[in-house]
């Protein structure tokens, strides 16, 4: 059995997950400053976790297409976005990139309002007291929603075929290992890599509870 | 250095109007719950923003709205204890005081000042009340205010807790020099820490002077309320020298004392009726209903009407404590249900 389809997952699920845990972080700090815009900046941000997959692959292939000023210029500097492993990763990103962004979010705003007034009264300023009070208090939540947008980039798998394709070493991630074996008639090497997902998934899912609950634990 | 708030806020149906100075001393805002005196120490520390009116401290604006000045929180200096205190929960006792500190020699001095050597790398979450609200005071210290601000510092506490952690307080005014703002309920609490006494009522400050004045004669009706006056009255003036309450439906010979223009009320503290065995023909002297007694741990509370007041609305109801040793003596008498007091008009706080 061939196990590319395995670390190609991997890697793909780990590189989009740096990206989306700093996109959605900051993304999620910058949106509670805002007052009356919050509602619309929310729904921006959240859209791509109601698009179908395949609406959002359409649109990363227009975005870094070759007919795209911005897919010309990656093009130019050696980076091609179209059937290649980087442009699954920039799919996984746009997908996971809401749960992160969400669960951050939500993490955020349950820390005690106070604690941002005491930082702020004794001098600090807004980016030290994301990294030193905000973060740490929001930690088991900022965790959480790390895990669960990994989790959502490994399993992502309509967008990245529409802009990386089935390259079998390249781009077959495990999900479109699934679709192409099934395709194939081979349901013996489906069933091992459903197998194999469901129990990854199982394993992140376990994961993650044990965070929250020890976050939980901390502080009572 | 001088403080200086004009302000104006509006917060739903409720409208804060907050207006003081006050000139490196204690001041303490009095009042009811809800009353806005939080919001206005808010406003000073930056946390919240006045929609009109001016902050001055010292020589630095910290807020003005017509030339659109809004100094951030943190470059304010001004020190906030929390009701909660705050603490950062994932610091320990020592990264908590030194965080905001640029001088972490005086924030090691701080530590030890406060008594909280030997719990450096102690967790918030391991620490008693006491040391908390001290973590807090050095951690508030340590990035040198110039003005501190005391939320109801003991709201949380009980009583015994309460009177230790005034003595952490009073500690804290002996190492500050600056002015302070203490808001609290508590007009004890006021009286013990502050030198001047500010009474808010409905979002306005509507008293400010100092403590000992402000508890011998306080000239609105919420200040007499908070200084502990129960017994309080509409007035009409009769005669010359006469006047007439309106909830208690007697008239007070006044003794030539003359009554403030512009008075609207008047108090009487519960202790000071006197009891009267034989009340025939003397001044003053009322015949009493018992309603109800209260026993306290030092004294009696007795409620009463006057006999004869038609009124029934909740000012008619008076208040007269006894000590306990006197009580023996009058016992039997009050229980009796009817009895009589005297009002000594020497007494009386004409109110606005």
């Amino acid at each position: 059995m061939d196990f590319s389809p395995l670390w190609i997952s991997l890697k793909i699920a780990l590189v989009a997950t740096a990206f989306t845990f700093m996109l959605g972080l900051f993304a999620a700090w910058g949106v509670t400053y805002l007052k009356r815009a919050k509602h619309i900046a929310d729904g921006i941000l959240s859209i791509p976790l109601v698009l179908p997959p395949t609406v959002v692959g359409f649109l990363l292939m227009i975005m870094f297409g070759q007919s795209s000023a911005l897919g010309r210029f990656l093009n130019s500097i050696g980076l091609r976005m179209i059937f290649t492993w980087q442009g699954a990763v920039i799919a996984s990103v746009v997908i996971s990139f809401p749960v992160m962004y969400r669960g951050a979010r939500g993490a955020i705003e349950q820390v005690d309002e106070n604690l941002i007034f005491a930082a702020r009264t004794l001098g600090m300023r807004e980016f030290t007291i994301l990294r030193r009070v905000l973060l740490p208090a929001a930690w088991p939540g900022v965790a959480a929603a790390t895990v669960l947008s990994f989790a959502r980039a490994l399993g992502e798998f309509g967008a990245t075929l529409m802009i990386a394709g089935n390259l079998p070493g390249k781009t077959r991630t495990m999900s479109i290992a699934v679709y192409t074996a099934m395709q194939g008639g081979d349901r013996e090497l489906a069933f091992k890599w459903v197998l194999i997902i469901v129990s990854f998934s199982l394993v992140i899912l376990i994961t993650m509870n044990v965070l929250t609950d020890r976050g939980f634990k901390r502080r009572h | 250095m001088k403080l200086h708030v004009d302000i104006e806020k509006k917060y739903g149906n409720f409208i804060l109007k907050s207006s003081f100075t006050t000139d490196g001393e204690r001041l303490a805002l009095l009042g009811a719950s809800g009353c806005g005196k939080s919001l206005t120490l808010k406003c000073i520390a930056g946390i919240e923003k006045p929609d009109r009116g001016k902050i001055v401290l010292g020589d630095r604006v910290l807020f003005d709205h017509e030339k659109k000045i809004n100094l951030p929180a943190r470059e304010r200096c001004v020190g906030y204890l929390f009701q909660d205190y705050a603490l950062f929960p994932n610091m320990t006792v020592e990264k908590n005081i030194c965080c905001a500190a640029s001088d972490k020699e005086y924030a090691r001095e701080l530590i030890k000042r406060f008594g909280l050597l030997g719990l450096e790398k102690q967790y918030p979450a391991e620490l008693s009340g006491g040391q908390s609200q001290r973590t807090a005071l050095a951690r508030m210290l340590a990035a040198k205010p110039e003005v501190i601000l005391l939320d109801e510092p003991f709201s949380a506490l009980d009583n015994y807790m309460r009177t230790r952690m005034e003595h952490e307080i009073l500690d804290l005014f002996e190492e500050f020099e600056g002015p302070s703002v203490l808001v609290t309920h508590d007009r004890n609490e006021a009286y013990r820490l502050a030198d001047r006494i500010g009474v808010m009522e409905a979002g306005r400050v509507v008293e400010l002077q100092g403590r000992q004045e402000f508890f011998d004669n306080p000239k609105t009706v919420a200040a007499a309320r908070l200084t502990g006056c129960k017994n309080i009255s509409r007035i009409k003036s009769e005669k010359t020298d006469t006047i007439l309450t309106e909830d208690w439906g007697v008239s007070i010979a006044l003794d030539n004392i003359n009554v403030p223009s512009g008075a609207t009320h008047v108090g009487y503290r519960a202790h000071y009726f006197s009891y009267v065995k034989d009340d025939r023909d003397m001044i003053n002297t009322f015949r009493c209903r018992l309603c109800r007694v209260i026993e306290d741990t030092f004294s009696v509370v007795v409620c009463f009407n006057i006999e004869g007041n038609t009124n029934d609305n909740s000012d008619a109801l008076l208040t007269w404590i006894v000590g306990k040793e006197d009580w023996d003596n009058v016992k039997i008498d009050v229980l009796s249900g009817t009895f009589a007091l005297k009002v000594n008009p020497g007494r009386l706080m004409f109110l606005n």
